[in-house]
Protein backbone atom coordinates (compact mmCIF):
# COMPACT_ATOMS: atom_id res chain seq x y z
CA UNK A 1 0.00 0.00 0.00
CA UNK A 2 0.93 3.54 -0.82
CA UNK A 3 1.46 6.03 1.90
CA UNK A 4 0.60 9.83 1.05
CA UNK A 5 1.99 12.88 2.59
CA UNK A 6 -0.99 15.05 4.54
CA UNK A 7 -0.91 17.34 1.81
CA UNK A 8 -1.33 15.23 -1.20
CA UNK A 9 -3.85 12.99 0.75
CA UNK A 10 -6.03 16.22 1.38
CA UNK A 11 -5.59 17.00 -2.49
CA UNK A 12 -6.35 13.85 -3.09
CA UNK A 13 -10.27 13.97 -1.44
CA UNK A 14 -10.88 17.67 -2.37
CA UNK A 15 -10.38 16.06 -5.75
CA UNK A 16 -12.35 13.05 -5.17
CA UNK A 17 -15.34 15.62 -3.83
CA UNK A 18 -14.72 18.06 -6.82
CA UNK A 19 -14.95 14.81 -9.48
CA UNK A 20 -18.39 13.39 -7.24
CA UNK A 21 -19.61 16.96 -7.49
CA UNK A 22 -19.34 17.58 -10.98
CA UNK A 23 -20.59 14.12 -12.44
CA UNK A 24 -23.26 14.69 -10.00
CA UNK A 25 -24.15 18.16 -11.55
CA UNK A 26 -23.72 16.65 -15.24
CA UNK A 27 -25.96 13.90 -14.33
CA UNK A 28 -29.05 16.43 -13.44
CA UNK A 29 -27.81 19.01 -16.13
CA UNK A 30 -28.01 16.59 -18.71
CA UNK A 31 -32.03 16.20 -18.31
CA UNK A 32 -32.50 19.88 -20.06
CA UNK A 33 -29.93 18.39 -23.02
CA UNK A 34 -30.48 16.53 -26.11
CA UNK A 35 -30.05 13.44 -26.57
CA UNK A 36 -32.14 11.71 -24.10
CA UNK A 37 -32.13 8.36 -23.73
CA UNK A 38 -35.68 7.65 -22.31
CA UNK A 39 -34.99 4.20 -23.93
CA UNK A 40 -32.19 3.35 -21.49
CA UNK A 41 -34.50 5.06 -18.66
CA UNK A 42 -36.84 2.20 -19.19
CA UNK A 43 -34.52 -0.25 -19.14
CA UNK A 44 -32.65 1.11 -16.25
CA UNK A 45 -35.93 1.38 -14.31
CA UNK A 46 -37.03 -2.12 -14.91
CA UNK A 47 -33.28 -3.44 -13.86
CA UNK A 48 -33.15 -1.01 -10.61
CA UNK A 49 -37.08 -1.19 -9.81
CA UNK A 50 -38.83 -3.94 -10.26
CA UNK A 51 -35.29 -6.37 -9.74
CA UNK A 52 -35.45 -4.95 -6.48
CA UNK A 53 -39.03 -5.46 -5.46
CA UNK A 54 -38.53 -8.86 -4.03
CA UNK A 55 -35.87 -7.52 -1.80
CA UNK A 56 -37.84 -4.06 -0.61
CA UNK A 57 -40.96 -6.40 -0.42
CA UNK A 58 -39.09 -8.66 2.08
CA UNK A 59 -37.72 -6.02 4.24
CA UNK A 60 -40.31 -3.98 4.34
CA UNK A 61 -42.89 -6.76 5.47
CA UNK A 62 -40.30 -7.97 8.02
CA UNK A 63 -39.21 -4.96 9.46
CA UNK A 64 -43.11 -4.06 10.53
CA UNK A 65 -43.32 -7.41 12.01
CA UNK A 66 -40.31 -7.01 13.96
CA UNK A 67 -41.32 -3.52 14.80
CA UNK A 68 -44.80 -4.55 15.74
CA UNK A 69 -43.05 -7.44 18.15
CA UNK A 70 -40.37 -5.00 19.75
CA UNK A 71 -42.92 -1.86 20.40
CA UNK A 72 -45.68 -4.31 21.96
CA UNK A 73 -43.75 -5.40 24.84
CA UNK A 74 -42.53 -1.66 25.16
CA UNK A 75 -46.33 -0.92 25.07
CA UNK A 76 -48.14 -3.17 26.89
CA UNK A 77 -45.87 -2.16 30.07
CA UNK A 78 -48.10 1.37 29.76
CA UNK A 79 -51.07 -0.52 28.88
CA UNK A 80 -51.38 1.08 25.63
CA UNK A 81 -51.58 -1.76 23.34
CA UNK A 82 -54.30 0.04 21.08
CA UNK A 83 -51.67 2.56 19.69
CA UNK A 84 -49.51 -0.28 18.05
CA UNK A 85 -50.65 0.42 14.91
CA UNK A 86 -49.61 4.37 15.27
CA UNK A 87 -46.52 3.62 15.74
CA UNK A 88 -45.55 1.22 13.27
CA UNK A 89 -47.27 3.26 11.08
CA UNK A 90 -44.96 6.51 12.20
CA UNK A 91 -42.23 4.29 12.24
CA UNK A 92 -42.24 2.83 9.01
CA UNK A 93 -43.57 6.06 6.83
CA UNK A 94 -41.60 9.09 8.33
CA UNK A 95 -37.97 6.89 8.54
CA UNK A 96 -37.86 2.89 8.79
CA UNK A 97 -39.29 2.52 5.18
CA UNK A 98 -37.13 5.01 3.10
CA UNK A 99 -34.26 3.92 5.09
CA UNK A 100 -34.45 0.65 4.61
CA UNK A 101 -35.44 0.40 1.17
CA UNK A 102 -32.42 2.98 0.30
CA UNK A 103 -29.75 0.91 1.61
CA UNK A 104 -31.80 -2.56 0.58
CA UNK A 105 -31.16 -0.64 -3.32
CA UNK A 106 -27.78 0.86 -2.58
CA UNK A 107 -26.70 -2.74 -1.45
CA UNK A 108 -28.38 -4.14 -4.51
CA UNK A 109 -28.09 -1.06 -7.28
CA UNK A 110 -24.69 0.74 -6.26
CA UNK A 111 -22.70 -2.14 -6.42
CA UNK A 112 -24.19 -3.00 -9.86
CA UNK A 113 -23.65 0.44 -11.27
CA UNK A 114 -20.00 0.61 -10.07
CA UNK A 115 -19.04 -2.75 -11.25
CA UNK A 116 -20.76 -2.00 -14.65
CA UNK A 117 -19.65 1.05 -15.12
CA UNK A 118 -15.88 0.11 -13.54
CA UNK A 119 -15.52 -2.96 -16.03
CA UNK A 120 -16.37 -0.32 -18.59
CA UNK A 121 -13.44 1.93 -18.00
CA UNK A 122 -10.97 -0.52 -17.57
CA UNK A 123 -11.88 -2.54 -20.95
CA UNK A 124 -11.51 0.75 -22.21
CA UNK A 125 -15.74 0.75 -23.47
CA UNK A 126 -15.96 4.29 -22.31
CA UNK A 127 -12.99 5.77 -24.26
CA UNK A 128 -14.78 3.34 -27.12
CA UNK A 129 -18.13 5.70 -25.96
CA UNK A 130 -16.58 8.82 -26.48
CA UNK A 131 -14.44 8.13 -29.27
CA UNK A 132 -18.09 7.23 -31.47
CA UNK A 133 -18.61 10.45 -30.44
CA UNK A 134 -21.55 9.81 -27.43
CA UNK A 135 -21.02 11.32 -23.94
CA UNK A 136 -21.48 8.55 -21.59
CA UNK A 137 -22.43 10.57 -18.83
CA UNK A 138 -25.66 11.37 -21.03
CA UNK A 139 -25.91 8.10 -22.00
CA UNK A 140 -24.87 5.85 -18.80
CA UNK A 141 -24.95 8.13 -16.15
CA UNK A 142 -28.00 10.18 -16.51
CA UNK A 143 -30.58 7.15 -17.05
CA UNK A 144 -29.29 5.63 -13.53
CA UNK A 145 -29.78 9.00 -11.92
CA UNK A 146 -33.26 9.41 -12.89
CA UNK A 147 -34.28 5.53 -12.71
CA UNK A 148 -32.97 5.13 -9.18
CA UNK A 149 -34.94 8.26 -8.25
CA UNK A 150 -38.06 7.68 -9.42
CA UNK A 151 -38.07 4.09 -8.67
CA UNK A 152 -36.88 3.96 -5.28
CA UNK A 153 -39.70 6.43 -4.83
CA UNK A 154 -42.52 3.84 -5.19
CA UNK A 155 -40.52 1.14 -3.91
CA UNK A 156 -40.39 2.89 -0.62
CA UNK A 157 -44.53 3.19 -0.86
CA UNK A 158 -44.50 -0.68 -1.16
CA UNK A 159 -42.18 -0.91 1.38
CA UNK A 160 -44.46 1.20 3.74
CA UNK A 161 -47.24 -0.63 2.67
CA UNK A 162 -45.89 -4.22 3.22
CA UNK A 163 -44.12 -2.95 6.24
CA UNK A 164 -47.70 -1.96 7.71
CA UNK A 165 -49.86 -5.61 6.44
CA UNK A 166 -46.39 -7.07 8.15
CA UNK A 167 -47.14 -5.01 11.48
CA UNK A 168 -50.66 -6.03 10.84
CA UNK A 169 -50.40 -9.68 10.64
CA UNK A 170 -48.45 -9.86 13.60
CA UNK A 171 -50.28 -7.63 15.82
CA UNK A 172 -53.74 -9.53 15.01
CA UNK A 173 -52.81 -13.20 14.64
CA UNK A 174 -50.22 -13.08 17.30
CA UNK A 175 -50.92 -10.42 20.23
CA UNK A 176 -54.82 -11.03 19.55
CA UNK A 177 -55.18 -7.29 18.54
CA UNK A 178 -58.19 -5.85 16.65
CA UNK A 179 -57.98 -5.60 12.71
CA UNK A 180 -59.60 -2.69 12.25
CA UNK A 181 -58.38 -0.95 15.88
CA UNK A 182 -54.70 -1.42 14.08
CA UNK A 183 -55.44 -0.14 10.55
CA UNK A 184 -57.69 2.83 12.02
CA UNK A 185 -54.58 4.28 14.37
CA UNK A 186 -52.30 3.97 11.39
CA UNK A 187 -54.51 5.71 9.19
CA UNK A 188 -55.25 8.54 11.55
CA UNK A 189 -51.90 8.92 13.21
CA UNK A 190 -50.37 10.16 9.47
CA UNK A 191 -50.34 13.66 9.07
CA UNK A 192 -48.91 15.15 5.61
CA UNK A 193 -45.76 16.31 7.23
CA UNK A 194 -45.17 12.72 7.95
CA UNK A 195 -46.30 11.32 4.52
CA UNK A 196 -43.97 14.06 3.05
CA UNK A 197 -40.54 13.57 5.25
CA UNK A 198 -41.24 9.54 3.99
CA UNK A 199 -41.36 10.90 0.15
CA UNK A 200 -38.76 13.07 0.40
CA UNK A 201 -36.15 11.02 1.74
CA UNK A 202 -35.87 8.75 -1.43
CA UNK A 203 -35.87 11.43 -3.56
CA UNK A 204 -32.74 12.03 -1.85
CA UNK A 205 -31.63 8.99 -1.22
CA UNK A 206 -31.96 7.45 -5.01
CA UNK A 207 -29.59 10.44 -6.04
CA UNK A 208 -27.08 9.52 -3.72
CA UNK A 209 -26.84 5.77 -4.59
CA UNK A 210 -26.92 6.16 -8.52
CA UNK A 211 -24.35 9.28 -8.04
CA UNK A 212 -22.10 7.84 -5.80
CA UNK A 213 -22.84 4.08 -7.55
CA UNK A 214 -21.60 5.93 -11.02
CA UNK A 215 -18.82 8.07 -9.43
CA UNK A 216 -17.07 4.84 -8.68
CA UNK A 217 -17.31 2.61 -11.46
CA UNK A 218 -16.13 5.73 -13.85
CA UNK A 219 -13.54 6.78 -11.85
CA UNK A 220 -12.65 3.01 -11.34
CA UNK A 221 -8.55 2.32 -12.17
CA UNK A 222 -6.13 -0.91 -11.66
CA UNK A 223 -7.44 -3.49 -13.62
CA UNK A 224 -10.27 -6.28 -11.57
CA UNK A 225 -9.23 -5.56 -8.41
CA UNK A 226 -10.03 -2.07 -9.48
CA UNK A 227 -13.17 -2.49 -10.29
CA UNK A 228 -13.93 -5.38 -6.80
CA UNK A 229 -12.71 -2.04 -5.07
CA UNK A 230 -15.01 0.56 -6.58
CA UNK A 231 -18.10 -1.67 -6.24
CA UNK A 232 -17.40 -2.10 -2.16
CA UNK A 233 -16.43 1.63 -2.17
CA UNK A 234 -20.15 2.69 -3.77
CA UNK A 235 -21.89 0.15 -1.37
CA UNK A 236 -20.29 1.21 1.61
CA UNK A 237 -20.31 5.18 0.44
CA UNK A 238 -23.88 5.03 -0.39
CA UNK A 239 -24.99 3.44 2.64
CA UNK A 240 -23.09 5.67 4.84
CA UNK A 241 -24.38 8.62 2.96
CA UNK A 242 -27.84 7.55 3.34
CA UNK A 243 -27.99 7.41 7.12
CA UNK A 244 -25.72 10.75 7.35
CA UNK A 245 -28.06 12.50 4.87
CA UNK A 246 -31.41 11.02 6.73
CA UNK A 247 -30.17 12.38 9.87
CA UNK A 248 -29.94 15.90 8.70
CA UNK A 249 -32.93 15.41 6.26
CA UNK A 250 -34.85 14.41 8.94
CA UNK A 251 -33.75 17.42 11.62
CA UNK A 252 -34.26 19.79 8.32
CA UNK A 253 -38.01 18.76 7.82
CA UNK A 254 -38.74 18.80 11.77
CA UNK A 255 -38.11 22.75 11.69
CA UNK A 256 -39.91 23.62 8.71
CA UNK A 257 -43.04 21.71 10.27
CA UNK A 258 -42.50 22.56 13.21
CA UNK A 259 -41.39 19.74 15.12
CA UNK A 260 -40.11 19.58 18.42
CA UNK B 1 -12.70 -10.88 -50.37
CA UNK B 2 -16.38 -9.22 -50.89
CA UNK B 3 -17.02 -5.76 -52.81
CA UNK B 4 -16.66 -2.82 -50.54
CA UNK B 5 -19.92 -1.13 -49.95
CA UNK B 6 -20.44 1.06 -52.55
CA UNK B 7 -23.62 3.35 -51.24
CA UNK B 8 -21.94 4.43 -48.18
CA UNK B 9 -22.40 8.29 -47.91
CA UNK B 10 -19.27 10.15 -47.00
CA UNK B 11 -19.81 12.71 -43.94
CA UNK B 12 -20.33 16.53 -45.27
CA UNK B 13 -19.63 20.08 -42.75
CA UNK B 14 -15.87 19.56 -43.05
CA UNK B 15 -14.16 23.28 -42.29
CA UNK B 16 -10.93 21.06 -43.61
CA UNK B 17 -9.95 22.63 -46.74
CA UNK B 18 -8.79 20.15 -50.05
CA UNK B 19 -5.48 20.65 -49.57
CA UNK B 20 -4.93 21.57 -45.46
CA UNK B 21 -3.06 18.91 -43.31
CA UNK B 22 -6.03 16.40 -41.74
CA UNK B 23 -3.97 16.19 -38.17
CA UNK B 24 -1.25 18.70 -37.48
CA UNK B 25 0.47 18.31 -33.94
CA UNK B 26 2.31 21.64 -33.21
CA UNK B 27 5.19 21.09 -30.26
CA UNK B 28 2.57 18.59 -27.72
CA UNK B 29 3.72 18.10 -24.41
CA UNK B 30 2.44 15.62 -22.12
CA UNK B 31 3.16 14.21 -18.61
CA UNK B 32 1.77 11.33 -16.49
CA UNK B 33 2.60 11.37 -12.56
CA UNK B 34 5.68 12.95 -13.47
CA UNK B 35 6.70 10.87 -16.24
CA UNK B 36 7.19 12.93 -19.68
CA UNK B 37 5.81 10.78 -22.35
CA UNK B 38 5.38 13.11 -25.15
CA UNK B 39 8.10 16.40 -25.49
CA UNK B 40 7.34 18.91 -27.91
CA UNK B 41 6.64 16.59 -30.82
CA UNK B 42 5.57 18.10 -34.34
CA UNK B 43 4.02 16.78 -37.25
CA UNK B 44 1.24 16.57 -39.53
CA UNK B 45 -0.82 14.05 -41.84
CA UNK B 46 -2.23 14.86 -45.10
CA UNK B 47 -5.29 14.18 -47.06
CA UNK B 48 -5.71 10.72 -47.91
CA UNK B 49 -2.37 9.77 -46.19
CA UNK B 50 -1.04 7.28 -43.30
CA UNK B 51 0.84 7.77 -40.92
CA UNK B 52 2.56 4.83 -39.11
CA UNK B 53 3.55 5.46 -35.58
CA UNK B 54 6.67 3.09 -33.98
CA UNK B 55 8.09 2.96 -30.48
CA UNK B 56 8.52 0.59 -27.91
CA UNK B 57 6.27 -0.09 -25.01
CA UNK B 58 5.30 3.22 -22.89
CA UNK B 59 6.56 5.68 -26.04
CA UNK B 60 3.38 7.58 -25.77
CA UNK B 61 2.32 5.85 -29.49
CA UNK B 62 -1.01 5.31 -27.98
CA UNK B 63 -1.30 8.44 -26.65
CA UNK B 64 -1.26 10.19 -29.53
CA UNK B 65 -4.25 8.72 -30.57
CA UNK B 66 -6.02 9.57 -27.78
CA UNK B 67 -5.06 13.75 -28.30
CA UNK B 68 -5.82 13.28 -31.87
CA UNK B 69 -9.47 12.47 -30.90
CA UNK B 70 -9.28 14.89 -27.28
CA UNK B 71 -9.63 11.78 -24.99
CA UNK B 72 -6.47 13.65 -23.26
CA UNK B 73 -5.59 17.06 -23.27
CA UNK B 74 -1.85 18.05 -23.86
CA UNK B 75 -0.22 19.82 -21.57
CA UNK B 76 1.11 22.19 -23.99
CA UNK B 77 1.14 22.89 -27.78
CA UNK B 78 -1.57 22.23 -30.06
CA UNK B 79 -3.27 20.31 -32.07
CA UNK B 80 -5.61 20.68 -34.56
CA UNK B 81 -7.98 17.66 -36.09
CA UNK B 82 -9.85 18.14 -39.90
CA UNK B 83 -9.50 21.80 -39.35
CA UNK B 84 -10.36 21.83 -35.84
CA UNK B 85 -7.91 22.92 -32.29
CA UNK B 86 -8.99 20.13 -30.36
CA UNK B 87 -6.77 21.63 -27.16
CA UNK B 88 -9.41 24.75 -27.25
CA UNK B 89 -12.33 22.61 -27.70
CA UNK B 90 -14.81 22.03 -24.63
CA UNK B 91 -16.35 17.60 -24.68
CA UNK B 92 -19.47 18.48 -25.60
CA UNK B 93 -18.04 20.21 -29.04
CA UNK B 94 -15.42 17.21 -29.37
CA UNK B 95 -18.28 14.62 -29.46
CA UNK B 96 -19.16 16.53 -32.88
CA UNK B 97 -16.01 16.19 -34.22
CA UNK B 98 -15.13 12.47 -33.10
CA UNK B 99 -18.52 11.35 -34.97
CA UNK B 100 -16.03 12.44 -37.97
CA UNK B 101 -13.57 10.25 -36.83
CA UNK B 102 -13.21 6.29 -36.39
CA UNK B 103 -11.06 4.81 -33.72
CA UNK B 104 -10.10 0.86 -33.36
CA UNK B 105 -8.46 0.35 -30.07
CA UNK B 106 -5.91 -2.16 -29.03
CA UNK B 107 -8.25 -4.42 -27.27
CA UNK B 108 -10.90 -3.54 -29.54
CA UNK B 109 -12.99 -1.92 -26.96
CA UNK B 110 -16.79 -3.52 -28.22
CA UNK B 111 -19.99 -3.40 -25.72
CA UNK B 112 -20.03 -6.34 -24.21
CA UNK B 113 -23.30 -6.52 -23.41
CA UNK B 114 -24.29 -5.49 -27.09
CA UNK B 115 -24.59 -7.95 -30.23
CA UNK B 116 -21.59 -7.37 -33.41
CA UNK B 117 -24.96 -5.81 -34.75
CA UNK B 118 -25.60 -3.24 -31.95
CA UNK B 119 -21.80 -2.50 -31.69
CA UNK B 120 -21.36 -1.89 -35.42
CA UNK B 121 -24.41 0.22 -35.60
CA UNK B 122 -23.84 2.17 -32.19
CA UNK B 123 -23.25 5.03 -34.01
CA UNK B 124 -26.08 4.99 -36.71
CA UNK B 125 -28.37 4.55 -33.67
CA UNK B 126 -26.82 7.51 -31.68
CA UNK B 127 -27.89 9.83 -34.81
CA UNK B 128 -31.67 8.55 -33.96
CA UNK B 129 -32.92 9.55 -37.39
CA UNK B 130 -31.69 7.00 -39.77
CA UNK B 131 -34.21 4.22 -40.64
CA UNK B 132 -33.76 0.85 -39.19
CA UNK B 133 -33.47 -0.84 -42.13
CA UNK B 134 -30.96 1.76 -43.41
CA UNK B 135 -29.22 0.85 -40.44
CA UNK B 136 -29.33 -2.81 -41.23
CA UNK B 137 -28.26 -2.50 -44.84
CA UNK B 138 -25.55 -0.91 -43.62
CA UNK B 139 -24.57 -3.09 -41.28
CA UNK B 140 -24.32 -6.11 -43.26
CA UNK B 141 -22.76 -4.09 -45.75
CA UNK B 142 -20.09 -2.88 -43.50
CA UNK B 143 -20.05 -6.53 -42.08
CA UNK B 144 -19.53 -7.95 -45.45
CA UNK B 145 -16.36 -5.78 -46.08
CA UNK B 146 -14.79 -7.56 -42.73
CA UNK B 147 -16.28 -10.59 -43.74
CA UNK B 148 -18.23 -11.16 -40.56
CA UNK B 149 -21.97 -11.08 -42.03
CA UNK B 150 -22.43 -14.57 -40.29
CA UNK B 151 -21.77 -13.35 -36.86
CA UNK B 152 -24.13 -10.33 -36.56
CA UNK B 153 -26.11 -11.59 -34.08
CA UNK B 154 -23.17 -12.75 -31.70
CA UNK B 155 -21.91 -11.05 -28.59
CA UNK B 156 -17.87 -9.80 -28.45
CA UNK B 157 -17.62 -12.64 -26.01
CA UNK B 158 -18.39 -15.81 -28.59
CA UNK B 159 -15.81 -14.77 -30.99
CA UNK B 160 -11.98 -14.60 -31.79
CA UNK B 161 -9.57 -12.06 -31.13
CA UNK B 162 -9.23 -11.41 -34.65
CA UNK B 163 -12.77 -11.22 -34.93
CA UNK B 164 -13.46 -8.91 -32.39
CA UNK B 165 -10.54 -6.67 -34.57
CA UNK B 166 -12.62 -6.74 -37.72
CA UNK B 167 -15.91 -6.26 -35.66
CA UNK B 168 -14.34 -2.96 -34.69
CA UNK B 169 -12.88 -1.78 -37.63
CA UNK B 170 -16.11 -2.51 -39.23
CA UNK B 171 -17.83 -0.43 -36.06
CA UNK B 172 -14.97 2.57 -37.29
CA UNK B 173 -15.89 2.66 -40.78
CA UNK B 174 -19.59 2.57 -40.64
CA UNK B 175 -20.06 6.21 -40.81
CA UNK B 176 -17.00 6.59 -43.15
CA UNK B 177 -14.72 8.75 -41.22
CA UNK B 178 -12.85 11.43 -42.88
CA UNK B 179 -9.96 9.76 -40.02
CA UNK B 180 -8.95 6.94 -38.83
CA UNK B 181 -6.89 5.86 -35.48
CA UNK B 182 -5.63 2.58 -35.58
CA UNK B 183 -4.34 1.27 -32.16
CA UNK B 184 -2.21 -1.88 -32.88
CA UNK B 185 -4.66 -3.61 -34.74
CA UNK B 186 -2.79 -6.93 -35.01
CA UNK B 187 -1.30 -6.97 -32.07
CA UNK B 188 -1.43 -9.96 -30.38
CA UNK B 189 -2.91 -11.85 -33.55
CA UNK B 190 -1.37 -14.81 -35.44
CA UNK B 191 0.53 -13.68 -38.99
CA UNK B 192 -2.71 -15.11 -40.91
CA UNK B 193 -4.83 -12.72 -39.10
CA UNK B 194 -2.51 -9.98 -39.21
CA UNK B 195 -2.44 -10.28 -42.45
CA UNK B 196 -6.10 -9.94 -43.21
CA UNK B 197 -6.28 -7.14 -40.53
CA UNK B 198 -3.80 -5.33 -42.80
CA UNK B 199 -5.29 -5.68 -46.34
CA UNK B 200 -8.50 -4.39 -44.34
CA UNK B 201 -6.80 -1.67 -43.59
CA UNK B 202 -5.20 -1.73 -47.21
CA UNK B 203 -8.41 -1.54 -48.70
CA UNK B 204 -9.77 0.74 -46.59
CA UNK B 205 -6.86 3.12 -47.62
CA UNK B 206 -7.15 2.60 -51.50
CA UNK B 207 -10.82 2.52 -51.58
CA UNK B 208 -12.18 5.14 -49.74
CA UNK B 209 -8.67 6.97 -49.64
CA UNK B 210 -9.42 7.68 -45.60
CA UNK B 211 -6.41 9.12 -43.72
CA UNK B 212 -5.30 7.10 -40.73
CA UNK B 213 -2.98 7.66 -37.55
CA UNK B 214 -1.34 3.85 -37.41
CA UNK B 215 -0.02 2.69 -33.98
CA UNK B 216 2.29 -0.74 -34.05
CA UNK B 217 4.98 -2.06 -32.99
CA UNK B 218 4.92 -4.52 -35.83
CA UNK B 219 7.32 -3.38 -38.34
CA UNK B 220 6.44 -6.15 -40.79
CA UNK B 221 2.95 -4.66 -40.93
CA UNK B 222 3.54 -1.04 -41.77
CA UNK B 223 6.38 -2.05 -44.98
CA UNK B 224 3.54 -4.16 -45.81
CA UNK B 225 1.26 -1.46 -46.40
CA UNK B 226 3.71 0.60 -47.82
CA UNK B 227 4.97 -1.70 -50.54
CA UNK B 228 1.00 -3.16 -51.25
CA UNK B 229 -1.95 -2.06 -53.12
CA UNK B 230 -5.87 -2.96 -52.94
CA UNK B 231 -7.16 -4.15 -56.42
CA UNK B 232 -10.56 -3.68 -56.73
CA UNK B 233 -11.35 -5.49 -59.18
CA UNK B 234 -9.06 -9.02 -58.09
CA UNK B 235 -10.73 -7.96 -54.44
CA UNK B 236 -7.17 -8.78 -52.77
CA UNK B 237 -4.35 -6.92 -51.89
CA UNK B 238 -0.80 -7.19 -54.08
CA UNK B 239 2.32 -6.59 -53.91
CA UNK B 240 3.59 -3.06 -56.10
CA UNK B 241 6.40 -3.23 -58.29
CA UNK B 242 9.23 -1.22 -56.03
CA UNK B 243 9.70 1.73 -58.30
CA UNK B 244 5.97 2.11 -57.54
CA UNK B 245 6.88 2.39 -53.44
CA UNK B 246 7.16 5.90 -53.24
CA UNK B 247 3.51 6.80 -55.34
CA UNK B 248 2.21 4.58 -51.59
CA UNK B 249 0.68 8.08 -49.31
CA UNK B 250 2.41 6.20 -46.05
CA UNK B 251 5.07 7.84 -44.09
CA UNK B 252 6.76 6.71 -40.71
CA UNK B 253 7.52 8.17 -37.39
CA UNK B 254 9.76 6.94 -34.60
CA UNK B 255 9.30 8.05 -31.67
CA UNK B 256 12.39 7.57 -28.57
CA UNK B 257 12.00 9.20 -24.49
CA UNK B 258 8.82 11.62 -25.78
CA UNK B 259 10.41 12.92 -28.92
CA UNK B 260 10.13 12.34 -33.01
CA UNK B 261 13.57 11.08 -33.90
CA UNK B 262 12.45 10.09 -37.82
CA UNK B 263 9.62 11.20 -39.62
CA UNK B 264 9.72 10.10 -43.58
CA UNK B 265 8.98 7.44 -45.91
CA UNK B 266 9.52 4.49 -46.10
CA UNK B 267 12.83 4.23 -48.67
CA UNK B 268 14.50 6.74 -45.90
CA UNK B 269 13.66 4.71 -43.22
CA UNK B 270 15.00 1.74 -45.03
CA UNK B 271 18.36 3.69 -45.35
CA UNK B 272 18.35 5.76 -42.13
CA UNK B 273 21.73 5.64 -40.28
CA UNK B 274 20.22 6.76 -36.90
CA UNK B 275 21.77 3.22 -34.75
CA UNK B 276 18.91 2.87 -32.82
CA UNK B 277 16.32 2.79 -35.53
CA UNK B 278 18.37 0.29 -37.39
CA UNK B 279 18.29 -1.74 -34.14
CA UNK B 280 14.82 -0.85 -33.86
CA UNK B 281 13.86 -2.35 -37.55
CA UNK B 282 16.56 -5.05 -37.93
Amino acid sequence: MEFLSPSEFAKEKVQAVQDYAILAGQSLANLFRYPRYFGDMVQQADLIGFGSLPVVVLTGGFTGAVLTLNSANSLQRFGSLSLLGQLVSVGMVRELGPVLTGLMVAGRNASGMASELGSMIVTEQIDAMRALGTDPLKKLVTPRVVSTVFMLFFLTIISDLLGLIGGSLFATLLLGQDYHQYWSSAWQILQFQDVFMGLVKPVFFGFLIATIGCYYGMFARGGTQGVGRATTQAVVASSLMIIVSDLILTKFLMAIFGYR
Amino acid sequence: MVAPPATSVRPTGSAIQPSAPVVVFENVSIAFEGNQVLNGISFHLGRGATKAIFGVAGSGKSTILKLTLGLIKPDSGRIVVLGEDVTQMREEDLFELRRRIGMVFQESALFDSMTVRENVAFRLLEEGDIPEDEIEKRVREVLSFVELENTIDKFPSELSGGMRRRVAIARAIIAQPQLLLYDSPTGGLDPVTSTTIIQLIVKQRDVYKTSSLLVTHRLQDAFMMATHYFDRKANEMRPLPPEMHSEVPISFIVLKDGKIIFDGDVQELAHTKDEYIREYIS
